[in-house]
Formats: structure tokens, C-alpha cells, sequence
């Protein structure tokens, strides 16, 4: 009787892992070792090793650090500003960065590629204006740019929460004891809310590194991602197995991104039993 | 004692439009363990934040050690406070915790060791250096917090409920520790609590607040021997508060009896509140079916009007075993008297009660709300 209710609570979640994270993960792991005629080989994964593939990986991680680290720099503040505000206010503010996210990222990023064409809103402002006309359209800014903005909410939450379950005076304590504000942030409140930066981090940087539709609307046909590579491989060449090969690829340094997160986390742990 | 080290002048802070304290005058002395005893809400944590430097006073001043501090950033104020739920820093080890106001004073490591060392062996956690604030139960916890206040050598130490958080046998410990610390330091402890027990239990001087004003400054004994109002009086201890009236000086009447007592001063014919601790009363046992006018009830009136002329007539409604006492409640005149005694009276019986004249506290009816509170101008002499 237990066995067949745990069964029955356990069994729709086990078929979906299976049906849906499992089975894809081993079917690319499958057509990213095999050739065309289903025999075993490393090709696909060495095809990384072109030069137009390289720049694509190279541009992504770049692009993808740049666009972690200013969501980091403008979410952390802002986090600090939403947690020292009265309750109300605090509610309309946190909406404000959320409502976006109810609305499809494809929107978003379109609105976007409207909003920095070369005739387009901001550069008719602008000249209007009588000033220079911002040509960033199709390039990398463009792409880091909508990182930046389709992302940023994935890294303003995990702080903020991790800033909500600090004890204010955990805060006080520090004061008390002759910290200044200074001090008090980077030994005490910073180091208290890191493991919300990171899960920030991991939120921003990973889809950032995958993403291929932001790269698609605001860098053009002229700047590609590994994540444009990637899909042109399944929806344009037709190649699964090279596509599935570079997915593989890429998978693996999402792991060694999140292995680093991990350590700094596991360092926090560690701090706290260890010395 | 020693001198004023710390006065609150005209202290008054409101938070959205709620008055918490009002017109508040208080000074402290140097080497005192002051309690500012009271209900939640009464005022007693904001004045302490006040003092800690994390609230700034709408008006008045706070003067410490002859300088105005009323606007100086918690950081640079020679006081050091033990947070309520401790506070620790949760990344950190014991030792780092401790030697964190050492640290931001650039003192030198041997120095820090030292004090580490020093600190821990106070509070009896010698070895738990290298611990984390995590893996330590609640009292080990408290008294790291306090080992990170007092290494810092502040004049004044400020406890706010430090005690709160932790089970009743653990709190008492913790009391005779506190009161051991405070006389191996040296140094001024404001303590807050609205527990009246812990209170009387390690204060030199409790401060008694309700509602933002306080209500009665005086040592322990002060408090509970002679409260000035009804409120002191209900807070601290258990008490019977009645209804009376002084019809002359020690004279005064409570249900229609008129009991002897020692207080003067109230005029004549004046509604008062009357208090009598439920130790104070004393219990005759009046034989069965004895009647007023009978032999035997003479005979029992007769030995306790030696203590007071005053006696009311009731019958035990309620009796609970304490250990070293009894707890009794006796039905007299339709209203019910709590009654401590080591003698235990059957539930049933009629009984003669009376008080030593002595222990009837006379106290002024407050005439409005505000009058409820006094606002005395400082400290006991």
C-alpha cells in the first residue's frame, strides 16, 4: 500500500525526468559520438576546432562574462537599495523588474533591435537631437547589451532574497563593533549574502553562454555565437551530429562554470567548520 | 555609587506617527547593572537602540560621559551591545568573531590572540576557537556574543534580551554568569528584559516602563516592596490589586472593612488602589459551622485582629501544590485572593484573612490615561 502510493507520487516526476531531461541528454550524447552511419567517433566534437567555431566560442564566453559581471554590478546596489526600502514601495519596485518577464523574451528582443536600428527610435532621438547617431546595431555591444537586459532580473532576485534573510542585526553587530559602512559591506554583508550572488551568477552567465535568439536579432547575420553555430548545425546544415557534437562541447564548460560556482560556495561551508 | 556616566534628556521618538517614548529622563551610572524592565512595546529595546547609536532621538538628548552623543554613528560610541538572537557573524570562526572590533582597530595579532584567549576563558568556552557559531547551541552562542562585545573594553555593555531565546534553567545559569561578568569587568550593563524575575535577579536598579513612559526607578526591593502605581505593582510579581478607599491617614477600607495600614499623605475619603502581595496575606481556619458571635469565631477573630483590626471572611476555592508552597485562592467579599502560604488550607474551608499593616501598599488612582504614567526626573538617590 505505501509502496504503491509512493509509486504513485513518484511515478509522473520519474517519466518526465526520463521523458524529458534523460532520453534528450543521452540521444545528444549519442549523435555527438556517432558518425552518420551510427559508428563511434570523436569528429564531431573535434569539429570544434575550426576558426570560425573558436571565435564563436571565444565572443560567447566573453560576451557572456561581460554581460554576468555588469548584471552583478547594477543588481547588487539596486538589491541593497530594495531591501532598505518600506514595504510598499518595495513591492511596486520589485514588479517593475519582473513584469518583463511575463512577456516573451522574442518580444523583448525585438523591441530592442527596433529600438537600435540605424533609422531607428533612439537614433531618430538622437537626431533630433542634433547629436551622433549610435551605431551599435549588429554588433557585439548590441548582443551584450541584451544580455544585460534580458537578464538582469535572474541576478537581482537571488541577492535580494539572500539580503531579505539577513538578520539586520547581524548588520548592527558589525557597526556596534567600529565597522564603518565600508568595512561592514565586505566583511559582513557581502560574504553573507554570496551564496545568493552566485546562484545570480549561474542564473545570468549560463543562458547567457547558450543563448543564440538575442544573437540572432541584435548581432545579425555579421556576429555569431556558439549558440548560432550550434543551430545553424541542426536547422540549417541538417548535421545533427555535428550539432549534437558542439552542444557537447559547450556543455562542458557550463559544467566548469558551475564547478567554480560550486567551489565558492563549498568554500563558505567550509569556512564556517574549517579554521 | 560612582557618578553619572550616561543621561537621556528629554528623550522622545515616535515611528510613523506612534509615540514609543515620551519626554524620557534617565541617567546611569558608572559601574551599574541597569534593567529597563517592561511589556513589549513599552519602549524599553528602542532606548536601548538609542543608546547603541541605531535610532536617533526625535528630540532630547543623550549625553555620555559629558560629551553629546545624541548623533554619533554606532561605530564610534566606547559601548558595545549583545544583540538579541546573538547576531554572530555566521561565516566566520569563534575566534574571528571575536577578534572582529579588534581587527577593524588594527590591534596586533599577538594582542588579539590574547584576547581571544582571555575573552573565551570569561565565558568558560576555552578551546572553541576554531568552531563555527553554527555548531554551537543557543548558551554557548549567547556567550561568544558576549565575548565579542566585551573584548573591545566598552565602558558600557547594552544587552538587549540576551536571555530570550533560551530554556528556563539555562536562563538562570546564564543570570549568575552575567552577574559574575559584569563584577570581573567592571563596567556599566543595561540590561533589557521584560522578564520581571531576571530583572530582579541581577539589577542594581530596574527601570519599569509601559507605553514610552517610565513608570518607577528604585532598586529590586524598591520595585517590589513598594510600587508606586498599579501598573509596577501588576507587572512585578504577583499581587492582589484591589479597589479602596483612605478614609484617614493609615486608615483605610477595602470592601467595607477597614484594615490599618501605614501609609499617610492621601487626604481623607480618596479612591486608592491597594496592593497586598499574596505572601503578605495571613490565613485563620475558622472551625466548622462557626458563626459570627460564637465562641470559636471569636476566638479566631480574636487572634488575627492582633495583627490587624482589619479581617475579611472566605472560603478557599482553589489550592495548587508548588513545592515550597502552596498557592491558594480564597473567595472573600466576591472577589478572589491569590494567597501564598507554606500552610495548606483544604478547598472548602472557611477562613479568616487579614495583613500586617505593614504590607498594604497605598497607591494614587491615576485621574486619565497620561497620569498613569509617571515620568519621575531621574534615578533613586
Amino acid at each position: 500500500m505505501k509502496n504503491f502510493r509512493r509509486l504513485w507520487l513518484d511515478g509522473p516526476y520519474l517519466l518526465w525526468t526520463a521523458a524529458f531531461i534523460v532520453i534528450p541528454l543521452f540521444t545528444i550524447v549519442y549523435y555527438g559520438l556517432t558518425d552518420k552511419t551510427g559508428a563511434f567517433t570523436w569528429d564531431n566534437i573535434l569539429a570544434m576546432g575550426t576558426l570560425e567555431r573558436m571565435k564563436a566560442l571565444i565572443l560567447s564566453l566573453v560576451l557572456s562574462l561581460i554581460a554576468t559581471a555588469v548584471c552583478l554590478v547594477m543588481a547588487y546596489p539596486l538589491a541593497l537599495i530594495l531591501t532598505n526600502l518600506k514595504s510598499g514601495a518595495t513591492g511596486f519596485i520589485v514588479s517593475i523588474f519582473i513584469i518583463p518577464m511575463w512577456m516573451n523574451s522574442l518580444l523583448r528582443i525585438l523591441a530592442w533591435q527596433t529600438l537600435l536600428e540605424r533609422n531607428g527610435v533612439i537614433n531618430q532621438i538622437l537626431q533630433a537631437m542634433h547629436l551622433p547617431k549610435l551605431y551599435i546595431i549588429n554588433t557585439p555591444y548590441a548582443i551584450a547589451l541584451g544580455m544585460i537586459y534580458d537578464f538582469l532580473p535572474f541576478m537581482i532576485l537571488p541577492i535580494y532574497n539572500s539580503l531579505l534573510k539577513l538578520d539586520p542585526n547581524v548588520v548592527n553587530a558589525a557597526y556596534d563593533l567600529g565597522a564603518n559602512r565600508f568595512q561592514t559591506f565586505w566583511k559582513v554583508i557581502f560574504p553573507l549574502t554570496l551564496p545568493g550572488v552566485i546562484s545570480g551568477i549561474t542564473m545570468v552567465f549560463v543562458p547567457a553562454l547558450t543563448t543564440f535568439v538575442i544573437s540572432a536579432f541584435l548581432g545579425g547575420s555579421k556576429v555569431l555565437l556558439i549558440g548560432n553555430v550550434i543551430e545553424q548545425q541542426f536547422t540549417q546544415v541538417g548535421d545533427w551530429n555535428i550539432g549534437s557534437g558542439l552542444s557537447l562541447v559547450l556543455m562542458v564548460f557550463i559544467l566548469i562554470s558551475m564547478a567554480v560556482m560550486q567551489h565558492y560556495d563549498k568554500d563558505i561551508a567550509e569556512n564556517k567548520t574549517a579554521l | 555609587m560612582s557618578n553619572r556616566l550616561i543621561d537621556l534628556q528629554h528623550i522622545t521618538k515616535a515611528f510613523d506617527g506612534t509615540t514609543v517614548l515620551d519626554d524620557m529622563n534617565l541617567y546611569i551610572r558608572e559601574n551599574e547593572f541597569l534593567t529597563l524592565l517592561g511589556p513589549s512595546g513599552c519602549g524599553k529595546t528602542t532606548t536601548l537602540r538609542i543608546l547603541g547609536g541605531f535610532e536617533t532621538p526625535d528630540e532630547g538628548r543623550v549625553i555620555f560621559d559629558g560629551q553629546d552623543i545624541t548623533s554619533l554613528a554606532p561605530n564610534k560610541r566606547q559601548l558595545n551591545t549583545v544583540f538579541q538572537k546573538y547576531a554572530l557573524f555566521t561565516h566566520m570562526s569563534v575566534a574571528d568573531n571575536i577578534a572582529f572590533g579588534l581587527r577593524i582597530r588594527k590591534k596586533s595579532e599577538d594582542y588579539i590572540r590574547e584576547k581571544i584567549r582571555y575573552a573565551l576563558k570569561l565565558v568558560n568556552l576555552e578551546g572553541y576557537e576554531d568552531r563555527s557559531p553554527d555548531s554551537l547551541s543557543g548558551g554557548q552562542q549567547q556567550r561568544i556574543a558576549i565575548a565579542r562585545a566585551i573584548v573591545n573594553e566598552p565602558k558600557v555593555l547594552l544587552l538587549d534580551e540576551p536571555l530570550g531565546a533560551l530554556d528556563l534553567k539555562l536562563r538562570q545559569d546564564m543570570q549568575y554568569e552575567l552577574i559574575r561578568l559584569k563584577n570581573e569587568l567592571g563596567i556599566t550593563f543595561i540590561y533589557v528584559t521584560h522578564d520581571q524575575e531576571e530583572a530582579l535577579t541581577m539589577s542594581d536598579t530596574i527601570v519599569v516602563m509601559n507605553q514610552g513612559y517610565i513608570q518607577q526607578i528604585g532598586t529590586p526591593e524598591d520595585i517590589y516592596n513598594e510600587p508606586q502605581n498599579a501598573f509596577v505593582a501588576d507587572f512585578i510579581g504577583d499581587s492582589n490589586l484591589v479597589d479602596g478607599t483612605m478614609i484617614e491617614d493609615r486608615l483605610v477600607e477595602i470592601f467595607g472593612v477597614r484594615f490599618a495600614c501605614v501609609d499617610t499623605g492621601f487626604g481623607t475619603n480618596r479612591p486608592v488602589d491597594v496592593v497586598i502581595r499574596p505572601e503578605d496575606l495571613e490565613l485563620t481556619a475558622l472551625p466548622e459551622g462557626a458563626e459570627p458571635g460564637s465562641e470559636e469565631y471569636e476566638e479566631a477573630a480574636g487572634r488575627i485582629t492582633q495583627m490587624n483590626p482589619g479581617f475579611l471572611e472566605g472560603i478557599v476555592s482553589h489550592v495548587i501544590f508548588k513545592g515550597m508552597h502552596y498557592e491558594m485562592e480564597v473567595r472573600a467579599r466576591g472577589f478572589e485572593w491569590l494567597v501564598l502560604s507554606t500552610r495548606m488550607f483544604q478547598v472548602g474551608t472557611k477562613v479568616l484573612m487579614s495583613v500586617d499593616p505593614f504590607n498594604i501598599q497605598i497607591m494614587n488612582k491615576p485621574e486619565s490615561e497620561d497620569e498613569k504614567a509617571v515620568n519621575p526626573e531621574g534615578g533613586i538617590g
